[in-house]
């Protein structure tokens, strides 16, 4: 449905998006991933023909952007990072000037507002002006809009951005509820989105494609190495972290033991294990046999967020770059 | 051109639906009405000085009231023009609706077009205002109809031109202020570049007063219509348009 070739960029000094290619089935949602000011924006504006690509080649439907950039925007529904309501319109009449927009017209216009409204769940405020609406009214209006002419392709640039978390959830419901009918693109650098809304992901990084894979691929390239957190406590006051961690290290199959932190007689520990090997139960045995408590044993957080920030590096955490500049 | 059509009536729409609408059609009323009414005092003391003197000499409405109210009115114009252009696409600019109208499947020149054409109806309506005060002429008094029309013709292609120029400067900037004043500032040399012919004959002083809006204004004025000067604020108007399709442009080039 949408093909991307080589796709880059330039603004004057700058390079925005660089020479990036990726293609997007039918259907698929896909989570555009990347740190803020990775060429996301920029990318998506090119999908939509509002900003031209400077080389590389983008197409949408089998059309390409730049020759055929009418065609493009007919099949293409998009909700910019900050929806591009008009404060002084209701929504019915907004949505109205953006269907007609679209080409829609007289019976088929108002069968799709209705539609609209029910979907994105705007009906109660269809009179209203859209100035007083809400944040997360606006966010579902300037959805609406994106889905009146039902595009095959929807572009959503971080749609659940200044969203409360319930209405996150709602957001991101909408998103897959729509995700039948619709190629969905959208944007974001919140990782736990991707997990739950999105079937594959696409990182860039400094205008660069850092990784391209299925949600579920990334994810396991993440728990190749498996840690796991483990609170142990003595019991009777004879405690003594270290032997503990001595213990754990004998286990078969783990790498790495660190203490992380020890209060009066209880300790936390992080357990790699080698890849492949499965040692939570060995973990277990091991501690109670020894005659200490399992207070707790849970899997360290492994999710996207370890790739990502493996893939995109330290400019991703910008609260671990910080102080290191400080002391420089 | 059904999309041009969908544009202006949302640009009309804005228009109306917040008070900029109706605060010009108000203030316009207030000093178009100011005007008429002493032009109309200085008639009636005139007829009656030239009465009492005993000479009647025959006074003529269309004479004494009806050009220069309307070459008043070319002045009015350079106030309220820039305060109708100033937003047309500096706002959409800021708030990013822009983005909207950009990748809906609609052309440039569309969205130009349409909201150059509520620009310009919005401004019909502020003429409006000046018809029912020359209607008191035509009701109390005989003047003739036809200068008035072509003085009309005149005033409105004026006005289309220095519309165009505004909708212009609107497409280069994100604040509207920046496009009033930068707007006010062209129409008011536009319209002052004329003045050279007084005193220069070279060639470059006989460019800049052709290039004058004022200058064409004149044969409207008295009742004639020249085809040379209506191609003029064609002209400009197109130029203006034209210019702002550029910017348009440009502005996916680099943003």
């Amino acid at each position: 449905m949408i093909k991307v070739t080589q796709l880059t960029k330039k603004y004057a000094r700058t390079t925005a998006v660089d020479q990036i290619s990726f293609e997007v089935a039918k259907g698929q949602i896909v989570g555009f991933l990347g740190p803020n000011g990775a060429g996301k924006t920029t990318t998506m504006r090119m999908l939509t023909c509002f900003l031209p690509p400077s080389s590389g080649t983008a197409t949408v439907a089998g059309f390409d952007v730049l020759e055929r950039p009418l065609e493009v925007k007919k099949r293409i529904g998009y909700l910019p990072e900050t929806p591009p309501i008009y404060p002084e319109m209701e929504t019915s009449e907004y949505l109205q000037f953006v269907g007609k927009l679209k080409g829609l017209s007289g019976a088929d216009l108002a069968k799709r507002i209705d539609y609209v409204c029910g979907r994105c769940a705007i009906a109660d405020v269809k009179n209203k002006l859209l100035g007083k609406l809400s944040k997360g009214y606006r966010q579902r209006v300037g959805l609406a809009q994106a889905i009146i002419h039902n595009p095959d392709v929807l572009i959503l640039d971080e749609p659940t951005a200044g969203l409360d978390p319930k209405q996150i959830n709602e957001t991101r419901d909408l998103i897959k509820d729509l995700a039948g009918e619709h190629t969905i693109i959208l944007s974001t650098h919140i990782l736990p989105e991707v997990e739950q809304t999105c079937q594959q992901v696409i990182i860039i990084n400094k205008g660069k494609l850092v990784a391209t894979d299925s949600v579920r691929n990334l994810q396991a390239r993440a728990r190749g190495a498996e840690s796991v957190l483990v609170e142990v406590a003595g019991r009777q006051g004879g405690f003594e972290p270290s032997l503990v961690l001595q213990k754990l290290e004998q286990l078969p199959g783990v790498s790495r033991v660190l203490c992380k932190e020890q209060i009066d007689a209880r300790a936390v520990f992080e357990v790699e294990s080698k890849k492949e090997s499965f040692v939570r139960g060995d973990l277990a045995r091991a501690i109670v046999e020894s005659g200490w408590d399992l207070n707790e044993l849970r899997p360290a957080a492994m999710s996207l967020e370890e790739v990502f920030l493996q893939l995109t590096g330290s400019e991703a955490s910008p609260a671990e770059e910080t102080p290191v500049e400080v002391q420089a | 051109m059904r999309n041009v059509w969908i544009i202006c009536r949302k640009e009309l729409g804005s228009y109306f639906a917040s008070p900029i609408a109706y605060i010009l059609l108000i203030m316009f009323g207030l000093i178009f009405g100011y005007f008429f009414w002493n032009a109309l005092g200085a008639f009636v003391f005139e007829s009656i000085q030239s009465q009492m003197s005993g000479q009647s000499f025959p006074m003529n409405l269309n004479e004494w009231i009806i050009r220069p109210l309307l070459s008043n009115l070319a002045v009015i114009n350079l106030f309220f023009i820039p305060l109708i252009t100033m937003r047309l696409f500096a706002e959409e600019k800021r708030t990013g609706t822009i983005e909207l109208l950009a990748t809906s499947p609609v052309r440039d020149i569309e969205i130009i077009l349409g909201k150059w054409l509520a620009a310009v109806l919005l401004y019909a309506c502020l003429l409006l205002f000046t018809a029912v005060n020359f209607g008191f002429l035509f009701k109390y008094g005989n003047p003739d109809w036809k200068p008035l029309l072509v003085g009309y013709l005149g005033v409105f292609l004026l006005a289309g031109a220095l519309l165009a120029i505004g909708t212009f400067i609107s497409s280069l900037t994100k604040n509207q202020i920046i496009a009033g004043a930068v707007t006010f500032g062209i129409c008011l040399l536009l319209y002052v570049f004329g003045w050279v012919s007084g005193y220069e004959t070279a060639s470059w002083a006989r460019v800049l007063s052709y290039m004058s809006v004022a200058t064409h204004i004149e044969s409207f004025q008295k009742g004639v219509l020249d085809s040379k000067d209506a191609i003029f604020y064609l002209t400009v108007i197109f130029l203006g348009l034209f210019f702002t399709a550029r910017s348009m442009e440009s502005l996916r080039w680099r943003s």
